[in-house]
This record gives structure tokens, C-alpha cells and sequence, in this order.
């Protein structure tokens, strides 16, 4: 792995900010002259954590391409929360055409500034997980399959939460939506369904595909950094916390994506032109009840009696992430 | 130049002429050879300047082109059935959004029951998206329309649609003539976009409207089409002085201006009904025809003055609105509100039924006579359809229409009980 993550396992603390750092390993966030991107005054939910993770992502991309970057936007939460008209939470030239085309707008783009000579402005498309597994995935997986010069990022918030926490193909089984809801033999999304799309990305053979959370920024921002160093399509898929629809305190979206990338659940890695060059490892695994517990789309699972077998299917789902992608930290 | 060349290379040697810079391809019947023909003409590098991107679907077609046209280039398109409404939401999107895209839609049937061949249902469906729909009359016609089409979209910051006849015109060889490359520069300025994205001057395009303004938005759409009314005359005489020969306008009439009856009609069409109108006068008739160029905007004035002094008036559709009739014909009867005409439907063509000049001179003459219905259907087969319908009223069955008719006239018999 090309990037040597910083441990500050020795503070005894998750917050330990940039003091300890050299000031060119300092996070983008950090720089008083980040270009904030995603600006504040936005519409988005107290606690959201597609916010935190747009504007940790976009404002990376701004510095990794000199301030040169457009971005098409697919309908959902995003979208809604940052441009209601007449006013605009974007820094940067963006667009927001339609639900399912997002990485399509954007292959246009991208042909437009090569015909016009702007090679060294960049794209990235974005939406949720709706609008990236879903709706969006024909005109995505076009634009994987030709290698367009864009960078796919999708926000996963595991639900369409803009229409009211609906189920998507991000979301886990196990939890509830309004349209898996938590009655009957099976309460909450059955098991074996969903799409593992950066998995599928890889199949495309496309130079970058990576995993990141909105817990660990600068791991995020290098694979901002390091998606923008290639041409061609590329895929960044970032777990984001939604406090509404996962039922979770405004103030633990970044405790919640931890946990998510401890248990396993959620592996985070990256992968050129198909292969995983480099894991997140984790320290010690954590079981997956205590990422599932604090979560309300997850409380069916806990009641009299708890549902053991459904909290065991998906222990099941972490350790085979665990074994897949060798997330176990042997080093320590 | 003149040449003898296939329709859809015709076209295909005006929008190189344009100079695109982003062509989406899409294969679908019958429009495939245009974006084919362009396709050679960019890996060969005699159309530089130029992306041709091999999409995915249709709606990814409309989408790519929406991006590169806010972008800043010049973006083009064709499609026909089943894939212009694969992308209907990417159509309203681009005429939302004001983005001048040129597409070029070769008129085919929509299924079910699916049928490759020409007729006016798919541009038909899509009159109320926003797009300028501008329909041919020949081959030379749908290379001039191209031409006078990136002008207008760009001018008004609308898009528009080329329509003209599936394989009728998009694979007939005919005598064209191709204009000279400084003719079409001398005519077609460059794509100047009003908002464009752009890194040195950040704009948010595609924010949501609530009811505060959408009503207004919406009604700047509808204004800027209302002037393309305007343009599209002027654009064709420009078009006259720099290439030599009528292309466009809003409606063309022939022989109509003393007629009793019109017919009314849009696309290739109008040649076959030219011919009976010459015999029918020839026969002491006095009928005439009027061409609908420009569909949308709807060239309301113009249609009126071109009829209120007839008798009768037949439009004759190659579309079929289920449930009601003719698409066409509502239009001219809201023309023609107040005036004592007679307006009649007559649906014809659809799926590629030929419309044969004995027919089109009975349906005059029933016209005349005064024994034409409100709306009519040409050459349809009664006792095919009567058979169907009673069928249906004595058995309660749900099921696809055609096959019922399929058995009825045998061709699958043997494995339909």
C-alpha cells in the first residue's frame, strides 16, 4: 500500500488533529485555505454524514487538481440539500441533470473538455447510494467499461434516504426501511440480495477502485489524492452515516462509520486495474452487535427475543470480509 | 456538390458539416447508418475536432450529450422508437436546462407490438418535452433542416429534433446536394454557450425550483419556443440567400391557396399526396396540401391563415393518440377555432402501412363528398378488427392484441388454441 497511515494509537485518543503532523502530511481540512467546497449554510440534517464526506472528498480533489475540477450530481439528498433554488452551497462548476445519469453527464463533460483543449480540468460524478447502485448503474457501468476520465464517487448511506429511507441495493440485510420493515418471520432486508459495486467496479478492470469512511479523513483524502493521479474511470465508494435513517445520535456518524470498518463490515481498501493493493487493517474486531446496537434500523434485532440469527448472519458477512480482504493487523 | 447517396449518410455529411465536437451513438433501427457513417468519418480523421462516444443506451446517449453541451461543445444525437422514449427523461432535462442539442430522430413505430418500420408515433409522443420538432419532406430537406437546426437551438438555447421518415427517407438513395463547408461556416456561427461550466467562473446548474419560481421557468420555456416562430422563417430565407434553395420554414403549402379541401400532413408523405392533388385537379377538384415543417412550437397563425378559407380540411396522421384520435388534427382544429372548417382525422401509415395514392384520392373524395368521418382510419381492415372484437365480447380474456389478430389471420394458427 502506497499510503502509510498514521497511528496515534499512543494519545489514547481518536481526535488527536494535526499537531502531531508535519505540516505537508496535514489533512486538506485542516488548511485554513481549504477550498470548502461543499460551503456551510446547506440544508443537510443535523449529523449528516454525506455532507461531511462530500466535502472531505471534493475539497481533496480540489487541491489534488490545482482548483480544476467540474462535478455532476445525481439526484438525491445531496443534491436537494446543497442547491435549493436560488441558492447554491457549491464552490465549484456543478450539475445536476437526472436521478440515473450522473457518470454519464459527466462522460460528457470530460469529452467536451478534451475536444476543447481543457485536459487539465478534471471530473467527478457523485451520488448516493440510489443513484450509484441502483437507478444510476447502466450509464455507470458505461462509463467504467470505456474508461471515461472521471472519478465516480458514491456517497452510501445504504437507503434512498432523500424519499424517506427506503430500501436501495447498498442496504445491509438486517435492517429496516420503509420497505423492509421489521415485522413478520424476516423482519428487516432478507439475506443474500444487494450488489457489492466496488467489487463489481474492480470487474470492470478499471484503474482505481477504493473503500473509505467519513471516520478516517486522511485515509480518505489520500484516495481522493491517489484516484486523481490516474486517467480513465475511477471509483471511490464512501460509507456515510445517516443519523435519520440508520437511527443513530446526530453525534455518532463518525463513531458509527468506525465501527463499520472495525467489525468488518465494511472493508475498506483499494484496488488498481482490478486487483486489492492495499487494506485498512484492524486492530482487533470488533463484533458486530456493538456497530448494529446503536442503530434503530437495527433495534428489531435486540427485543425479547433478540434475533441471534439474523446479529449471526451478519457476523458471518464481517468475518468473510475479514478473510477476504486479510483485515486482520498480524503486525501488532 | 451534388451526389447520390443514402439518406442517413446525407445527414450524416450535414452535421459533420456543423462541425460537433461530442456525438453520442446508439444503435437502433432506423437510424444506425448516420451515427455509423459519422463514427468513420471521426476515427478516419476527416471529422476532427470530435468525440464520438459508444454508448450504452439511449438515455445514456441524451445524458452524455447534456454534459458536454454544458461543457461547452456543440453535441449531437440520433434515435428513433423505442430509443427516443428511452430517454424521455433526459429529454425534458436538456430542454430544461436550455441546452441546444441536435438530434436527429428517424420516425419509427412504437411497440408492443414491435415494429422497425416508419411512423410518426415516437417524435408524436415527445410533442410537449420542450424540444423544437422539426420534420423533412426528402432527403435533401432533412440535410438542409440539420443545418438551419444548430443555429436555431443555439440561437434560442433550445434543443431540437430533426424528424424524418424511417427507411423511407433514412435509407433512401437520392440526389442530394451537399453544401460547401464556407457555406455552412458562413451560416452557422460558433456555439457561444450563455452559462457554461467552467472552473474560472463557478456556476450551479440543475438546482431545484420550488413553487416560488417554477411556474415562471416553466413559462420562459414555453416563450422561447413561442420565439422560434420568429427565427424559423428568418432562418430560412438566410438559409435561401447563402445555399440557393427553400429548406424549412413553418408550413409549406401546395396548390392550396384557392383549394376547398386540404389535406394536412407532415414528413415524406406530402410527395405521395402532391401527386394525388395534381390528379384530383386534373379531375376539377379543387384541393390542395399543406406541409407542417415546424410541429413544436405549433405555428398556430400560420396554419390558420393557411385554411380558413378552405372547406375541408383532412390532416392526415401517421400517428394515432389512443383514445382520442388525431395528435395533428387537435392541433389544427385549435387553429381553427372560430372558423366554419371542417376538420377531419385520417390515421394512416402506422408501422410502415403503405399509403397508396388510390387511397389518399378516395379519402379526398370522401372529403369532398362530404362522407368522411371525423376521424378515419386508412385502409384499415375491418373485418380483421370486427373479427377481434367480437371475439372479445363473447369470450372475457386479457391478453396482447396482436396475437388475437395473428391467429385470426393464421399466420401462428397452429400453436395459438
Amino acid at each position: 500500500m502506497a499510503f502509510q497511515p498514521v497511528k496515534f494509537y499512543q494519545t489514547g485518543t481518536f481526535t488527536v488533529g494535526n499537531r502531531l503532523l508535519a505540516p505537508e502530511e496535514r489533512s486538506v481540512q485542516a488548511d485554513m485555505a481549504r477550498i470548502n467546497s461543499l460551503n456551510s449554510g446547506h440544508r443537510a440534517c443535523q449529523g449528516c454524514g454525506e455532507a461531511l464526506g462530500a466535502r472531505y472528498a471534493i475539497d481533496a480533489a480540489m487541491r489534488s487538481t490545482g482548483n480544476r475540477l467540474i462535478a455532476a450530481n445525481a439526484t438525491g439528498c445531496l443534491e436537494v440539500f446543497s442547491t435549493p433554488y436560488p441558492e447554491t452551497s457549491w464552490q465549484i462548476p456543478w450539475i445536476h441533470s437526472v436521478f440515473g445519469n450522473a457518470a454519464a453527464v459527466a462522460t460528457g463533460i470530460a469529452a467536451a473538455l478534451k475536444v476543447k483543449g481543457h485536459a487539465e480540468v478534471r471530473v467527478v460524478a457523485q451520488g448516493g447510494d440510489g443513484g450509484t447502485t441502483d437507478i444510476g448503474f447502466g450509464c455507470l457501468s458505461g462509463m467504467f467499461e470505456r474508461n471515461d476520465d472521471v472519478l465516480y464517487i458514491c456517497y452510501d448511506n445504504e437507503a434512498y434516504m432523500n424519499t424517506g429511507v427506503q430500501r436501495s441495493s447498498a442496504t445491509p440485510p438486517g435492517a429496516r426501511t420503509a420497505t423492509t420493515m421489521a415485522v413478520g418471520p424476516q423482519p428487516g432486508n432478507c439475506f443474500g440480495q444487494g450488489k457489492d459495486l466496488p467489487r463489481i467496479a474492480m470487474a470492470h478492470g478499471i484503474p482505481y477502485v477504493a473503500t473509505a469512511t467519513v471516520a478516517d479523513l486522511r485515509d480518505l483524502e489520500y484516495k481522493v489524492a491517489r484516484a486523481m493521479s490516474f486517467h480513465g474511470a475511477r471509483y471511490l465508494h464512501i460509507l456515510v452515516p445517516c443519523p435519520v435513517g440508520w437511527g443513530h445520535g446526530s453525534h455518532e456518524t463518525i463513531r458509527i462509520a468506525r465501527l463499520a470498518r472495525e467489525t468488518g463490515l465494511f472493508p475498506v481498501f483499494e484496488a488498481e486495474d482490478g486487483e486489492v493493493t492495499g487494506v485498512s487493517k484492524i486492530r482487533k474486531p470488533v463484533p458486530v452487535e456493538e456497530y448494529l446496537r446503536p442503530q434503530k434500523r437495527f433495534a428489531h434485532l435486540f427485543g425479547r427475543p433478540p434475533r441471534i440469527d439474523i446479529i449471526a448472519g451478519l457476523q458471518e458477512i464481517a468475518d468473510r470480509n475479514i478473510r477476504r480482504y486479510g483485515l486482520l493487523d498480524s503486525t501488532d | 456538390m451534388l451526389d447520390q447517396m443514402e439518406g442517413s449518410r446525407a445527414v450524416a455529411e450535414a452535421v459533420a458539416l456543423c462541425r460537433p465536437q461530442v456525438i453520442c451513438a446508439y444503435p437502433i433501427s432506423p437510424q444506425t447508418h448516420i451515427v455509423e457513417a459519422l463514427g468513420e468519418m471521426v476515427k478516419s480523421g476527416r471529422l476532427g475536432g470530435c468525440e464520438f462516444i459508444n454508448v450504452e443506451s439511449e438515455f445514456a446517449a441524451m445524458s452524455v450529450a447534456i454534459g458536454a453541451c454544458a461543457a461547452g461543445a456543440r453535441a449531437y444525437t440520433a434515435t428513433a422508437s423505442q430509443g427516443l422514449l428511452f430517454m424521455v427523461e433526459a429529454l425534458y432535462n436538456a430542454a430544461g436546462l436550455g441546452l441546444p442539442i441536435v438530434m436527429t430522430v428517424a420516425n419509427r413505430a412504437i411497440g408492443a407490438p414491435i415494429n422497425i418500420w416508419n411512423d410518426h408515433g415516437d417524435a408524436m409522443s415527445q410533442r410537449d418535452c420542450g424540444w423544437i420538432q422539426l420534420f423533412a419532406e426528402t432527403n435533401q430537406e432533412a440535410l438542409d433542416l440539420h443545418i438551419q437546426a444548430f443555429r436555431l437551438a443555439e440561437e434560442l438555447s433550445v434543443p431540437v429534433m430533426v424528424c424524418m421518415d424511417g427507411f423511407i427517407l433514412t435509407h433512401a438513395f437520392e440526389r442530394v446536394d451537399i453544401p460547401e463547408a464556407r457555406q455552412v461556416d458562413a451560416y452557422l456561427p460558433a456555439y457561444e454557450p450563455r452559462q457554461v461550466l467552467d472552473v474560472h467562473e463557478p456556476v450551479s446548474i440543475g438546482a431545484m425550483v420550488g413553487p416560488e419560481a417554477f411556474m415562471e421557468v416553466r413559462y420562459l420555456a414555453h416563450a422561447k419556443q413561442m420565439m422560434a416562430l420568429e427565427r424559423i422563417p428568418e432562418y430560412a430565407l438566410g438559409f435561401r440567400e447563402i445555399f440557393g434553395r427553400d429548406a424549412g420554414g413553418l408550413v409549406r403549402g401546395y396548390r392550396s391557396e384557392d383549394a376547398e379541401i386540404v389535406v394536412v400532413a407532415l414528413g415524406s408523405v406530402l410527395g405521395t399526396i402532391k401527386d394525388v392533388i395534381d390528379e384530383l385537379r386534373e379531375a376539377g377538384i379543387r384541393a390542395g396540401v399543406l406541409g407542417i415543417c415546424c410541429f413544436r412550437p405549433w405555428p398556430m397563425e400560420a396554419v390558420r391563415e393557411a385554411l380558413r378559407d378552405a372547406r375541408c380540411v383532412v390532416v392526415l396522421e401517421k400517428s394515432l393518440a389512443v383514445g382520442i384520435g388525431g395528435i395533428v388534427a387537435t392541433n389544427v382544429r385549435t387553429a381553427l377555432a372560430g372558423f366554419a372548417v371542417a376538420v377531419h382525422a385520417v390515421i394512416a401509415g402506422l408501422g410502415g402501412r403503405a399509403i397508396t395514392r388510390s387511397s389518399l384520392a378516395a379519402m379526398v373524395r370522401a372529403g369532398v363528398d362530404g362522407s368522411l368521418p371525423a376521424l378515419g382510419f386508412l385502409d384499415l381492415d375491418r373485418a380483421v378488427v370486427e373479427r377481434a372484437l367480437e371475439r372479445e365480447r363473447r369470450t372475457r380474456r386479457s391478453g396482447p392484441i396482436a396475437e388475437n389478430v395473428l391467429r385470426d389471420i393464421g399466420v401462428v394458427a397452429a400453436r395459438i388454441a
